[in-house]
């Protein structure tokens, strides 16, 4: 009973914040919608028994890439309304519905057909951390070595992306100065 | 009321259609990228809960990945678009055209 509760109410609370997000035209808006919606999300997590993941959603979603996003924006002007060119709403909608459609198709296949077995069943004695973690350090492991190589790439990018070159303007300069900005740099770098 | 699988499923679907919908109709790249978060939550919502409902961890350990993917994602789509938005001043998706594609 208080599952169906929790269930009913968090969904109709996250479509609510997913569609401020989807349709407002204020970038302060959408932004703060979404950090809702997915700690709105995380509830779900918590009610499907899967703790550490409610938790990784709260930590990693609102609080990196919600931070992630507040920084950025402080490049961009977000106190003016979004102007957009509108495009054709009918196929949009219809779109949208046949590929949601089509998504659930995909999930509930195994499960119709009645082709599917746990290969990692869950363990009612150790609790949900302790059993992701035994299955993540053991079956998992190489996937996992390899996010953590990709997250390192990625923090790098950002880093070199970003932060190069912070204290000059690239909006008020011309194209040559970029393109003889970068000579220099690389003459002094490289020497050639 | 017993809340089963297809519940979830349903909900996921709805989710991925306003993601799908957002990313459809936003031509302001930071709002492009706001959508493209959603579809990735809607998904995970799918695996935690079919992870639930079989009895197996490995629709938990997919969402972990998709976790870590969005983080990159976002690291590295918004270092591109800030220095964009330095080079252009603008982060529209229409004014994007200097491969003259």
């Amino acid at each position: 009973m208080f599952e169906a509760i929790a269930f009913y109410l968090f969904a109709v609370l996250t479509i609510v914040m997913f569609t401020i997000t989807v349709m407002t035209q204020q970038a302060l808006y959408a932004i703060t919608a979404m950090a809702a919606g997915m700690i709105f999300i995380s509830a779900f997590f918590f009610i499907l028994g899967a703790d550490f993941l409610g938790a990784i959603q709260i930590i990693v979603y609102t609080g990196a890439v919600m931070a992630l996003y507040a920084f950025g924006m402080m490049f961009f002007d977000t106190t003016r309304n979004v102007v957009e060119k509108r495009t054709n709403t009918q196929i949009v909608f219809v779109l949208g519905v046949l590929a949601a459609v089509m998504v659930v198709a995909i999930f509930v296949a195994p499960i119709a057909s009645n082709n599917i077995e746990a290969l990692y069943p869950v363990d009612a004695a150790i609790g949900n951390t302790q059993a992701i973690g035994i299955v993540l350090f053991t079956k998992y492991l190489v996937p996992f070595e390899l996010a953590a190589v990709m997250l390192l790439v990625a923090m790098i990018g950002g880093i070199v992306l970003a932060g190069k070159k912070m204290d000059k303007s690239l909006t008020l300069m011309a194209e040559e100065d970029i393109g003889s900005m970068d000579d220099s740099l690389e003459s002094k770098a490289g020497g050639h | 009321m017993e809340i089963t699988l297809t519940h979830y499923l349903v909900l996921s679907s709805v989710l991925f259609a306003i993601g799908l919908i957002g990313v459809m109709r936003r031509k302001n790249l930071l709002m492009l990228f706001f959508a493209t978060e959603i579809l990735l939550n809607a998904t995970n919502i799918a695996f935690a809960a079919i992870s639930h409902y079989i009895g197996d961890l490995s629709g938990q350990m997919f969402a972990f990945f998709i976790i870590a993917i969005a983080a990159s994602e976002v690291a590295i789509g918004l270092g591109l678009l800030i220095v964009w938005y330095k080079r252009t001043g603008k982060i529209d998706l229409d004014q994007m055209n200097s491969m003259r594609g």
